[in-house]
């Protein structure tokens, strides 16, 4: 534990802490009022931090330590039904322990915010980070990101609250971190001060909404047939008015807070004029980098798009930034097992989003860094060199391919 | 800890709130007494009450899409989340009120779960709720003794022996359901020593009912009432005997009344006199032999019933409560 917790956030300050002290703190700024824990590794760091701030007196909140991950969820959709705001999270198995109620958080429109630790699902046991478990929300009206350092994690906490408890949007929000890469590693971290956060977030207003006598409303009656699709196409409609929410929303951040890429959607790396463009999502952007820059330096034309929000998903932007290039290579830290490519979960998105180009890049997947193996700078060059001879030849031998892997 | 609400104990039947808080609008079937435990646990709650219902019939059968039967506000949560539910919503009310975010007032929160959601399912996170000494709020599990909404499965609170869909009998087996029935308020008093309040309850016994619902919510902090509710779709009679079969259950010695109170067992009503042994217990057979899903059972069935009822009256450390008891020295 470093030293935030004597500084009270009355200035902004610049602190060395990991990404889940990052995100313990922005619920401090954020001033959120039902937390709930279970121990998992390795997101459940950020619940020790935030039960640390709890003790120390910096942060008032109702932190209550669960019995489980299905109980975890449940009490902060319960808490959010009331008009708090809350906070959980979990990793692996232990998100799927939670998954009635995170699916029933979504279907409720409580604008719950989460942290997932990424983390592989056992069995065989396997603490490090891998994305199925985040991902398995995809379809269920959770809006889904994806973080690659501390600052991103801090910041993207208080987007994640502005957004979710917006009431055009009013879904909940999942944000991943890679296990162990971004939860436990620590870097330079701009704290802002509480008085710029409770600028920028607006205090939770549940409206007619809210569950109280003065608004005797009943909350989930059966509807079977008769109005499911009415329901499910106005989640939809929200999830689609989320889209404008977060442009507003990331662009009064970068105002506010002066940081930010150009779009909250996606990052481009280098591939503006890039004829091989590498996708990935979380911390394997910075080895990725990494190789870029060296392979730039060769005179390769090659770049990178990191795909942030997973849901929305930013189709038309992801267009723009990829229909240009001649290769994309898609490496997804997460697989699909019997899937159309036999590949990752990323992959099938990604050619979905481009299939209707008119014309299409060559697209090749490559499954790398499952269960928390490093993917290394000669692992981003092979896979570079496998765009390569798809370009040179024009079509493509193998579509999925296994980086790193023991055959 | 917040402030509870003032509800004092009603003295007489006649002056129960007249007041309804759960009205016209459900679906339940003729003779249902779970309805009739919803409709007098919330009018011995009155207005400034939170309701959360898990899963069940009292869900399902209670509150359909723009005919909602209940005034106050409700929300449905899952089957095994009647404590969590109560905690989120208890812990919400008290942030927000504590922070100046929300206007002072005691709220009562209470959920409620069937057999299955709270016996079964829920026993965890009803256990965890009940750790929480800063929340005021009440669990009230109606026990109509299967999954009654989903066609009548034995749960682990149905009686030995019962027919349900799980648990029929058949040509080589006649009994399907080994099983006693979970002892479940006792489990969580005992298990939760700082819980101030642990009763049962029967719809059979209106004012007790009323009375009891009101100590849980007033006594402060996180309380339990377990309910035995006849259901005549489940226990296969004639609806207008749900009553009658409620008090059989509790005159029979099957069902215990009783409150525990800081820490001291306060019997009631039928389960005191027996007790006290000013009332014989009815032999259980008058009982069984009113109910559908006990039709298959002989008389060595009835026997073995009656059995496992005297030797919780006559060898458990309290009757009907504690099954077990000291070494004799």
């Amino acid at each position: 534990m470093t030293t935030v917790e004597t500084q009270l956030f009355q200035t902004e300050t610049e602190d060395l802490i990991s990404g889940s002290e990052a995100i313990a703190i922005a619920c401090a700024l954020a001033d959120v009022d039902v937390i709930t824990a279970y121990p998992i590794r390795p997101y459940d760091t950020v619940m020790q931090y935030v039960s640390k701030l709890k003790a120390d007196g910096v942060f008032d909140c109702d932190f209550i330590v669960a019995e489980s991950e299905h109980s975890q969820f449940e009490i902060v959709k319960h808490a959010s039904a009331v008009g708090a705001r809350t906070f959980s999270g979990s990793s692996g198995v232990g998100w799927f322990y939670a998954f009635e109620a995170i699916t029933v958080t979504a279907g409720l429109r409580m604008p719950v915010v989460a942290m997932v630790g990424n983390r592989a699902l056992d069995d065989p046991g396997a603490f490090g980070t891998e994305h199925n478990d985040a991902l398995a929300v995809r379809d269920l009206g959770w809006m889904l990101y994806w973080v690659a350092t501390a600052q991103e994690a801090l910041d993207t906490a208080l987007l994640a609250w502005r957004v979710a408890e917006d009431p055009n949007v009013l879904l909940p929000m999942a944000i991943s971190c890679d296990g162990s890469f971004l939860t436990h590693s620590q870097a330079i971290v701009k704290v802002p001060a509480s008085e710029q956060v409770r600028k920028y977030l607006p205090p939770y207003d549940r409206g007619k909404l809210q569950l109280h006598p003065d608004n005797p409303i009943t909350v989930a009656p059966q509807v079977n047939e008769d109005w499911l699709m009415e329901i499910r196409r106005q989640s939809d409609e929200a999830m689609k008015r989320s889209v404008g929410v977060i442009q507003e929303a990331y662009q009064e951040f970068k105002e506010e807070f002066g940081r930010g890429d150009p779009s909250p959607f996606i990052e481009q790396y280098m591939a503006e004029d890039a004829d091989i463009i590498l996708v990935g999502m979380g911390t394997l952007a910075l080895p990725v980098k990494v190789a870029i820059r060296r392979l730039r330096e060769q005179g390769t034309k090659v770049g990178f798009v990191r795909v942030k929000f997973f849901r929305p998903f930013a189709t038309e932007e992801l267009r723009q930034a990829l229909g240009h290039s001649k290769a994309v290579c898609v490496i997804d830290r997460d697989y699909s097992y019997g899937s159309p490519s036999f590949g990752g979960v990323l992959f099938h998105e990604m050619k979905s989003a481009l299939y209707s180009l008119e014309t299409r890049p060559l697209m090749l997947n490559f499954i790398a860094g499952l269960g928390g193996r490093e993917v290394r700078v000669r692992d981003v060059n092979q896979i570079v060199e496998f765009g390569q001879q798809a370009m040179a030849t024009g079509k493509i031998e193998q579509e999925t391919t296994w980086i790193g892997v023991r055959e | 800890m917040t402030t509870v609400q003032d509800l004092p104990q009603v003295k007489g039947v006649k002056n129960i709130p007249l007041e309804e808080q759960f009205t016209s609008g459900h679906r339940t079937c003729q003779g249902c007494e779970s309805a009739l435990v919803m409709r007098l646990m919330i009018k011995a709650a009155g207005p400034r009450t939170i309701v959360l219902g898990s899963t069940g019939c009292m869900y399902v059968a209670n509150t359909t899409y723009y005919s909602t039967p209940w005034v106050v506000p409700w929300m449905h949560t899952q089957l095994g989340s009647s404590g969590s539910a109560a905690t989120g919503t208890a812990a919400g009310l008290s942030s927000l009120m504590r922070k100046g975010k929300m206007h002072q007032e005691p709220i009562n929160v209470i959920a409620f779960c069937g057999d299955g959601g709270g016996a079964d399912m829920g026993l965890s996170a009803i256990s965890a709720a009940l750790q929480h000494d800063e929340y005021n709020l009440l669990i009230l599990m109606y026990d109509n003794e299967s999954y009654a909404n989903t066609d009548i499965q034995v749960s682990g609170s149905s009686p030995w022996g019962a027919n349900s869909t799980f648990s029929p009998p058949g040509k080589v087996h006649r009994i399907m359901n080994k099983r006693w029935k979970k002892n479940t308020a006792p489990m969580l008093a005992t298990g939760h020593p700082d819980v101030r309040y642990v009763a049962t309850a029967c719809g059979s016994y209106g004012l007790d009912f009323t009375n009891k619902i009101r100590r849980a919510l007033t006594i402060g902090g996180p309380t339990f009432i377990h309910s035995i509710d006849p259901c005549p779709k489940g226990w296969d009679y004639d609806p207008k005997f749900s009553h009658e079969l409620g008090m059989l259950a509790v005159e029979t010695g099957l069902w215990v009344q009783y409150e525990i109170i800081d820490g001291e067992v306060i019997l009631n009503g039928p389960s005191r006199a027996i007790a006290r042994g000013i009332r014989k217990r009815k032999p259980i057979t008058d009982y069984l032999t009113r109910q559908g899903r006990f039709a298959h059972m002989n008389e060595e069935d009835h026997k073995f019933f009656q059995e496992r009822v005297d030797e919780s009256w006559e060898k458990w450390w309290i009757p009907g409560i504690i099954p077990f008891s000291p070494k004799e020295q």
